[in-house]
């Protein structure tokens, strides 16, 4: 399907290019403004360039960033062409901030990962690569830099495909199968080449440009009719007696949230979990009227033809088609604080709109990035580590794979003293 | 079904359903939010998304307007008149009155603005009331440091916004666990651009302050900029008084917020400007963020909106 809105990463550091790229796209694109011009036309002067502008400044963040020369946290950037509005989670890419890659990718239907033409496949486009491919993001388009520092040679460019194929297959295979798409660009962020335009420096290279790329990539993964519906319920509309707006009687019981997957319409039987009840939509509310179908993404309002106790927290699914209901899973976690994960653990667990507390019973393995081996039984996830876990929860959840499902198959842990968002976590699908 | 048969959801639809889906969550996750409402474009659409987001229920939460007294007459009046049609509580912390009582000291000098003062009046109306969240119409392609603001943005019980340590937010998964006397900001327009917030204001057809589209008005120029001028402005040696055709594209603080040069007078002419428009919104018209390179980042981290 063909997004009107589509979200990719960029990840990176200072001096691979990234900042150079992003400026590329916003500039060519000619999403820059005056006065931004101006603001990077002084810096570049101020710093002591060439004179040319240096397109990285339009990417310039928190004066904390600039003093120290390093990117803190995940900045969104916006541009928009005719044809589709683009939203960049632009993340540091240094080891230390592997948790804004997992927060910018959380939300990514494409991975932008760059490779630096000179350097070959770095630690850092693997990581970003592996978090992409766990994070589930559907697309993956492998930016090969600075071509102009290596004449264009198209030897250099396969040479580099290869070695990067070679990483990708073990993403692929191996007991972690996903289902990323893979494509190749050669480009110069620096001299524009590929990047808005098809450079006749490349001729050999017969694939689109990068924003041509962005503008037409299919992001099949999420189309709500190659799922199941699942609908979470964010919060329950109920007007007290007497408040109720204009023609609107005291009893009205709305379930309101968001569709996190495929399509629900009115009449269908479904079931809310885990209480299990059993009932059918007899109306699909919006403030713009009522609705035969909604479909994800939409916030809709459902109402349910038997009065039944549904409150936040349960999901609404069609009778034949739910996901797992357990107090047991299996995940993989990233860990995001300075405090490791050991096995043991407890903390408040955020699954779709449920709130619960979860046990860490047992801490299976922990993920080598340069590798991708896992070696079992480790002491503990630190800071960025990636590794399963088996969690055992106070209440039962209804999820289903992160493989098979992003919004359901995801949850946060948060610590119960700090109140800190210290997991990121993905239900695996044992 | 083939591809060309399934429906698709228009950018501003995914926009506006991510936006209700973050209020309907923060409605459920805190106790006590508060909906910051200034008469300005983007709390406008807010209070439509909380229409789509609660109706037909009443909004679960007040709507608050911190007032520096230096306001648009148009904008108050508009304020007033939405809040009534809406039927919601509005409550109106002044600027004046933390000045009057000793919080706030007033700058002086022909530059002087209420913008700052504003954080105190915030600040003071969220302990006063004991918001724990509240919302704001803040967009992150305004500024580079709100473009590194989370949705849910954790605040201690100074108000303080740490950039260097914000929480991480993962899908669509916010965590709003606080203690007392620490609150969140909530911006659900972050990934709106102002040309997404003017093609919305069309498609819904809402109302907005006047001074939003060309009209005749008595400006002075200073800084590149057409300030309107009122009773009791201080101008500058060689500031002259006359007559423009103006509007506003951000509703602030009238000490300093500037007027452009405009003739639309229809939202279709609007979103047409805006869409041509090569200058931003806040380097055009916002005198608080020409202050230095990191204005808004400084007053972010000390509790401003």
């Amino acid at each position: 399907m063909t997004l009107d809105l589509l979200r990719f990463t960029t990840a990176g550091s200072v001096d691979d290019g990234k900042s150079t790229l992003i400026g590329r796209l916003l500039y060519d694109s000619k999403q820059v403004f005056e006065d931004q011009l101006e603001h990077v036309a002084q810096a570049s002067a101020r710093r002591g360039g060439s004179g040319a502008l240096d397109l990285a400044l339009l990417t310039d963040g928190l004066r904390a960033e600039r003093e120290q020369g390093i990117t803190i946290d995940v900045a969104y950037r916006y541009f928009a062409t005719a044809r589709r509005r683009f939203i960049i989670a632009d993340c540091p890419g240094h080891q230390q901030y592997t948790r804004n890659m997992v927060t910018g990718a959380s939300t990514a239907d494409v991975a932008v990962v760059l490779i630096d033409a000179r350097k070959g496949v770095l630690e850092q486009s693997k990581r970003h690569a592996f978090i992409s491919a766990l994070l589930g993001i559907p697309q993956m388009v492998v930016a090969i830099n600075k071509m102009d520092l290596v004449d264009f040679s198209r030897e250099r460019y396969e040479e580099l495909v290869e070695e990067f194929e070679a990483f990708a297959r073990k993403l692929r295979g191996g007991s972690n199968p996903r289902h990323t798409q893979m494509s190749y660009i050669p480009i110069s962020a620096l001299e524009g080449d590929n990047v808005v335009e098809r450079s006749p420096r490349m001729e050999w290279h017969d694939g689109q440009p990068l924003l041509e790329f962005l503008e037409e990539v299919e992001v099949a993964y999420d189309h709500p009719y190659d799922k199941q519906a699942r609908f979470p319920v964010q919060w329950v509309i109920r007007p007290a007696n007497g408040t109720a707006g204009p023609g609107e009687s005291g009893d009205y019981r709305g379930y309101a949230g968001q569709l996190a997957s495929g399509a629900l319409r009115v009449g269908e039987q479904v079931v809310a979990l885990p209480s299990g009840l059993h009932t059918r939509i007899a109306a699909i509310d919006t403030y713009d009227g009522e609705l035969e179908e909604a479909q994800a993404p939409m916030s809709v309002t459902l109402r349910l033809e038997d009065e039944l106790d549904v409150s936040r927290g349960e999901l609404i699914c069609r009778a034949e088609e739910v996901p797992t209901v357990s107090r047991e899973l299996q995940a993989d976690v990233c860990w995001l604080n300075e405090r490791p994960l050991r096995a043991g653990g407890r903390y408040v667990i955020k699954h779709t709109t449920r709130g619960a507390t979860a046990i860490v019973d047992e801490l299976q393995d922990v993920v080598d990035v340069h590798t991708l081996e896992r070696a079992s039984a480790p002491e503990q996830l630190a800071l960025n580590d990636i590794g399963r876990v088996r969690l055992r929860t106070s209440t039962p959840l209804a999820f289903d794979p992160y493989r098979a499902n992003r919004r359901t198959g995801s949850f946060i842990l948060i610590d119960e003293t700090t109140n800190e968002t210290v997991g990121a976590g993905m239900v695996g699908a044992g | 079904m083939s591809v060309a048969e399934r429906p698709q959801l228009s950018h501003l639809r995914a926009l506006e359903s991510e936006a209700i889906h973050v209020m309907r969550e923060v409605a459920a996750e805190l106790e006590k939010p508060v909906l910051l409402f200034s008469g300005g474009k983007d709390s406008i659409v807010l209070l439509r998304l909380a229409e789509k987001a609660f109706r037909p229920a009443p909004f679960p939460f007040p709507l608050m307007h911190v007032d520096t007294g230096h306001n648009f007459p148009e904008v108050i009046e508009f304020r007033d008149r939405r809040v009534a049609e809406l039927g919601e509580l509005l409550i109106v912390a002044s600027v004046q009155e933390s000045i009057d009582s000793g919080r706030a000291v007033e700058e002086t000098g022909p530059r002087a603005s209420r913008n700052r003062l504003q954080t105190v009046t915030l600040l003071d109306a969220i302990a006063q009331h004991g918001f724990d969240a509240a919302f704001g119409g803040a967009r992150r392609d305004e500024e580079r440091a709100r473009a590194k603001e989370r949705i849910m943005s954790f605040r201690d019980d100074f108000g303080q916004w740490d950039p260097k340590n914000q929480r991480p937010e993962l899908w669509n998964l916010y965590n709003g666990r606080i203690r007392k006397g620490e609150n969140v900001r909530v911006f659900p327009l972050s990934n709106w651009t102002e040309l997404d917030v003017w093609e919305y204001i069309a498609q819904e057809q809402l109302e907005v302050p006047s001074i939003y589209f060309a009209h005749e008005r008595e400006v002075f120029e200073r800084d590149d900029m057409l300030y309107a001028w009122r009773e009791g402005t201080q101008l500058i040696d060689g500031e002259q008084i006359f007559t423009e055709t103006v509007r506003y594209r951000t509703v602030g603080d009238m000490s300093c917020t500037g007027g452009v040069r405009s003739h639309a007078a229809t939202l279709e002419e609007v979103v047409v400007e805006i869409a041509a428009t090569r200058i931003t919104e806040r380097g055009e018209t916002r005198a608080d963020d020409r202050v230095s390179e990191a204005a808004m980042e400084d007053r972010k981290k000390a509790g401003y909106f």
